[in-house]
């Protein structure tokens, strides 16, 4: 009995969220734009995680090649580092790990940053002033989240690449200029579509979520801590389904 | 005071779920008048109020703000009946993230007509200066004590000059000096800008000051209606309750 609860209430939630997603492609379209807050979301989503990505980027390049570098030595294959270390980060782990990181920054901040404004009636407060909350908050926020990550995780794969190209610099005496030829040599111009083209639907997520989370918080302060907890699980997880989906669409066409 | 009313509500029914909150509730707010509406936490006070600014859905009756039926309006129309219609929220609801001079303009750069050519500037500073918070208007939400918010809430609110102010517990929260300050300037204000209101409140002192009649909420429907004196002297237990 609390099973098919638990399933109905899965279910009705999908809903609700395709409904709020559905909202907000409609409510994009139509004017008044506030064009103001979400240049100032951008802003904030952009410049609050440059700092966090471009670590966890940077991070990400130096272990991936310690990690990897061992076993290519043995092989005698040590030369294939860069394009394999270039395009396993622009490809997959740059996109997904920065996504990740942005759904426990961004995704927790907007979601505990919209039920708070719930739970004090700043968006009732909003509506009264005659302007609509879902435009004002909602489709500037996602709409900053759809920008801005694909920013951030370029800057991300770059930072990571710097990474590599110092280990390979510092232990096995590979120039910069050496490394980078190599993995512009081999990474393609194709294998940035489908990196950025899911960069589109993981910022869609992780706003959607947040905002959705957000709006409908309920059960005072202690649902703060709920929603931005649930927002960052939620988003979290849409990041890999839709990440094993586009890899298995970008595979069909790889096939072609 | 005339006798036209600016609120027209009757017979007004509202419920959530199975708990029926409104049961059939009637009452008149006039030009330039406040009436307080009393009842005990949970008896549908602040509910009354949301449903008057739109913010909750009514199940039947007629409520009409301003010579228009709320529940007939569309949302452009809707939102267009607000510029004339101000909330003063429980909790003041000021924006955290913005400034007090960024909550005042907020209103303004929504509906740029309210300005009439006049300096948006000019008129942050005279809604302040008008609640006593001239100095304030860099500050934080998070750095004003809660009755300088419930002040700012209140220029946020007639910085649109509006027809109706709406206040929804303006005294919660506050000690009994500050409370008396609130209310008298609830009434300043309603002079300044010849606002009527409905002031939905449990403090008894600013009933008596602000209120020029008074309602008693209870089981759902208007209880009891006259002035302060005359309620407080009643026999009737569910008011005399609201007084001992």
């Amino acid at each position: 009995m609390a099973g098919m609860r638990t399933l109905k209430t899965y279910f009705a939630e999908t809903g609700e969220i395709t409904l709020f997603t559905a909202r907000y492609f409609r409510e994009f379209l139509f004017p008044p734009y506030e064009f103001r807050e979400l240049l100032r979301q951008c802003f904030l989503i952009g410049n609050k995680s440059l700092a966090l990505v471009s670590i966890t980027g940077f991070i990400m390049g130096v272990v991936l090649t310690l990690q990897t570098r061992p076993t290519l030595v043995e092989f005698g294959a040590e030369s294939w580092m860069p394009a394999m270390v270039g395009i396993a980060i622009v490809r997959e782990i740059g996109p997904v790990v920065t996504a990740l990181i942005c759904a426990g920054k961004i995704g927790s901040g907007i979601g505990a940053e919209l039920a708070s404004m719930k739970v004090t009636e700043q968006i009732d407060a909003m509506e009264v002033s005659g302007t609509n909350p879902f435009k004002y908050l909602v489709i500037t926020r996602v709409t900053a989240c759809i920008l801005m990550l694909p920013v951030l995780v370029i800057l991300s794969d770059f930072v990571s690449l710097i990474g590599s190209a110092i280990v390979e610099h510092l232990k096995g005496g590979v120039s910069f200029q050496l490394y980078f030829s190599n993995v512009f040599e081999y990474l393609k111009f194709g294998d940035l579509i489908p990196s950025v083209s899911k960069l589109f639907f993981f910022g869609l997520a992780i706003g959607i979520i947040g905002c959705y989370k957000g709006f409908t918080s309920k059960k005072g302060t202690e649902g703060v801590g709920r929603t931005a907890n649930s927002a960052v699980v939620i988003s979290s997880m849409l990041v890999f389904v839709l990440d094993f989906i586009a890899v298995l669409i970008t595979d069909i066409f790889y096939e072609l | 005071m005339n006798d036209q009313p600016v609120i027209e509500i009757e017979n007004l029914w509202k419920s959530f779920g199975t708990n029926q909150v409104l049961k059939g509730f009637t009452m008149n707010l006039f030009t330039g008048e406040n009436v307080v509406v009393m009842g005990k936490s949970g008896s549908g006070k602040s509910v009354l109020i949301k449903c008057i600014i739109g913010l909750l859905p009514v199940d039947s009756g007629k409520l009409m703000v301003l010579g228009k039926s709320i529940p007939e309006l569309n949302q452009k129309e809707l939102d267009r009946l607000r510029m004339d219609v101000g909330f003063q929220f429980q909790g003041s609801a000021l924006y955290d993230s913005m400034t007090v001079r960024e909550n005042l303009e907020f209103p303004l750069r929504r509906h740029p007509e309210k300005l009439q050519g006049l300096d948006r500037n000019k008129l942050v500073e005279e809604a302040l200066e008008n609640v006593g918070l001239a100095h304030a208007i860099d500050m934080m939400p998070a750095e004003l004590s809660g009755g300088m918010k419930k002040r700012v809430a209140l220029a946020r609110t007639i910085i649109m000059r509006p027809k109706i102010i709406l206040y929804d517990e303006p005294t919660s929260g506050l000690d009994p000096v500050t409370g008396k300050e609130i209310s008298y300037l609830m009434n300043a204000i309603k002079e300044m800008y010849n606002a009527s209101s409905i002031i939905i409140t449990h403090d008894l002192a600013c009933a008596h000051i602000t209120g020029n009649r008074m309602i008693i909420l209870h089981d759902g429907i208007n209880y009891a209606e006259a002035t302060y004196d005359a309620l407080s002297k009643s026999p009737n237990e569910p008011v005399k309750a609201f007084f001992e």
